[in-house]
């Protein structure tokens, strides 16, 4: 049996530039070379920069300060996004672990799953995905003052959801199981001392961390979130109405330092 | 470099790379793809070991276990063949073919040698396998300068020093043609990079490629002594390919009771299971104790049906899954399954401690191995 391997005909490169829109060849370009490119069209001023073919590099869009838009068409690699100030990134497959690590602001839209540790620090923008994500998500996510990130997950996600969380505001949308889901994950929120965390279905007692406390959110709290439940449906379809109203459950921390016992002396 | 100055340490990895690629109905690709895939994960490794597992290579001699040899010099060779035709019957013996490909330099002498195990020697039929993971022992352990790494039938270990899509081409990849494809690209942190010291670790037919740190080697390292096992090689992953050797072939337990063993549940959650089960995992647990595999670790563990992906309890590294048709893949990462099958849409994020298996639907045609069938092995003359 032979197995084509080769089926990236082409050089990667830039390919076409129209517009104020730029077209690049990702490839396997290594992540360098690409980023360079992605920076210098941003520098450049180009407004829209779409990347064909992208198998795994890492670190796409990370640090520009631009508001661009950025098309990933494929899989970025680990850290898609990170220390971001600006762009827009939309994926249109999956992608890897570390999607917006430590960014700033701008969007990621991901029409597909993410790995482990979604927004791991993350400390302002907004992540929608539409589907779920693996372990870690909004670990160590935090807030200051108005810089307060948003991850939207559509589907289901895996343990230590908003491990160490500090701030922020999560929502775990729980979409594809009829009625009101019973979530899976378990040690949500361990050594949570911020933010919010507001999960469609139930969890039982075991599942949270220690630090984690939960009650049924308010009428209040659904009206906080619907612009964001309203975001997410705008860009991969279905009702914000129903979704809202099938039974949110809120996570809250139960003190903001849980551990400022641990090393006193 | 065989056994020159090394740190003896319990630490080893860090960020490695790990991939695999397996046909369940047994039709065989060559070595290419897997190329490919882990050169798409180079950020992970660091040009200090790379190395594949592949199985149903060598079909014209499926029955024979196929030793290959890392030599530092033709002294340790002499005394090994010596060894080895006490013991075995020698079918075939050759230097491994590779070619000269910049970035792996310094190669050991590389040989490999097809074997029958002597009847009067290997009398006791049952325990053939032992017996020749003793003769893998032997060698390791008190003939200086021969490393022994790769000791399954139809099957084979290829690594080095290196980046893995490097030693891939030193040792022509291109060239074989298996069902089962591991790879690996290290990233060592702790200790030297040697060529024995890269992935995958192999005993019999068993091999696993490790990303992490198994920070209890030294208590399982004691407790594998006490099956005769010796860890030789200076790396934590050797402790898993014995450790699944004990458990799966000598002890006979299920593949998901031996990740049970290896990435038990926490005690808090064994608490909350019901009455049947919990008493199976208290049991499992009082008994391979020592076996339990702590710190961070995602593995890929072959034979020659099965591939196997297990992660730690709490999915310190990453592993994904995929699977299209009659292929089953399992990565560190997601975009290399997606650049050698393009076509590829199902892919999963294991659970951490829950096993992935991919397992051969139908078996390539050949007689069912029994230990009572060693010796009339077809296509082979007994001594």
């Amino acid at each position: 049996m032979k197995i084509e391997v080769d089926h990236h005909a082409g050089l990667p490169g830039v390919f076409a530039r129209e517009n104020g829109k730029v077209r690049i060849n990702a490839g396997t370009l290594h992540y360098r070379e690409l980023n360079n490119m992605v920076k210098g069209a941003a520098a450049e001023g180009l407004e829209e920069i779409e990347l064909e073919n992208v198998f795994g590099q890492r670190y796409i869009g990370s640090g520009i300060r631009r508001p661009v838009r950025i098309t990933v068409h494929g899989v970025p690699g680990n850290d898609l996004g990170a220390f971001m100030d600006g762009p827009r990134i939309t994926v249109d497959r999956n992608a890897q672990d570390g999607v917006g690590n430590t960014m700033n602001s701008g969007t990621i839209v991901v029409h597909g799953r993410a790995g482990d540790i979604v927004a791991m620090g993350m400390r302002g923008g907004k992540i929608f995905i539409r589907d779920g994500v693996g372990y870690r998500a909004a670990i160590h996510m935090k807030e200051y003052r108005k810089h307060v990130p948003v991850l939207v997950i559509g589907g289901e996600t895996q343990d230590f959801l908003g491990e160490y969380m500090a701030g922020g505001l999560v929502l775990v949308l729980g979409l594809g199981k009829k009625g009101k889901p019973k979530l899976a994950a378990r040690h949500i929120g361990t050594g949570m001392h911020g933010g919010l965390i507001f999960l469609r279905g139930e969890v039982e007692e075991h599942q949270l961390g220690k630090e984690a406390a939960v009650e049924r959110a308010s009428e209040a709290d659904l009206e906080m979130i619907r612009p964001h439940v309203e975001e997410y449906t705008n860009y991969f379809g279905g009702k914000a109405d129903e979704i809202l109203g099938s039974g949110f459950i809120k996570l809250y921390a139960k003190s903001h330092r849980p551990f400022g016992g641990l090393y006193a002396y | 470099m065989l056994r020159g100055a090394r740190v003896r340490d319990d630490k080893d990895f860090s960020g490695c790379s790990i991939f695999g690629m397996m046909n369940l109905r047994g039709e065989k690709f060559n070595g290419d793809p897997m190329i490919t895939a882990i050169a798409n994960m180079k950020e992970r490794s660091n040009g200090l070991g790379g190395g594949f597992a592949a199985y149903g290579i060598y079909p014209q001699y499926a029955e024979l276990y196929c030793f290959q040899l890392m030599y530092d010099d033709q002294a340790a060779k002499e005394e090994t063949e010596g060894y080895l035709k006490d013991s075995f019957s020698l079918e075939g013996a050759e230097v491994i073919p590779t070619r000269s490909c910049e970035g792996v330099s310094d190669p050991p002498l590389l040989w490999r040698y097809f074997l029958q195990p002597r009847e009067s020697i290997a009398c006791d039929l049952e325990d053939v396998d032992d017996f020749v993971v003793r003769a893998v022992m032997h060698i390791n352990v008190f003939i200086d300068g021969a490393f022994v790494f790769s000791s399954g039938k139809d099957m084979g270990v290829f690594k080095g020093v290196g980046f893995p899509e490097d030693v891939g081409r030193f040792f022509r990849l291109d060239e074989y043609e298996g069902y089962i494809w591991v790879a690996h690209g290290r990233f060592p942190t702790n200790t030297q990079a040697w060529w024995g010291g890269a992935h995958p670790f192999n005993i019999l037919d068993w091999s696993v490629v490790h990303n992490g740190e198994i920070s209890s080697y030294g208590i399982n390292m004691r407790h594998l002594e006490m099956y005769g096992y010796k860890c030789t090689l200076f790396t934590d992953t050797e402790v898993i390919a014995y450790a699944v050797d004990l458990l799966v072939r000598r002890h006979g337990l299920s593949i998901e009771d031996m990740s049970r063993v290896l990435a038990a549940p926490l005690w808090s959650e064994i608490d909350r299971m019901p009455a049947r089960e919990r008493e199976a995992h208290v049991a499992l647990r009082q008994s391979y104790g020592s076996l339990l595999l702590n710190g961070p670790f995602s593995i890929i563990i072959s034979n020659r049906e099965q591939m196997i992906g297990l992660t730690d309890r709490i999915r310190l590294r990453p592993l994904v899954a995929g699977r299209n048709g009659d292929f089953m893949y399992i990565s560190s990462e997601e975009a290399p399954m997606h650049l050698v099958d393009d076509t590829l849409k199902d892919t999963w994020i294991p659970h951490g401690g829950v096993p992935v298996v991919a397992e051969l639907i139908k078996p390539a045609a050949r007689e069912e191995e029994t230990g009572g069938k060693v010796l009339s092995i077809s296509g082979a003359e007994p001594a």
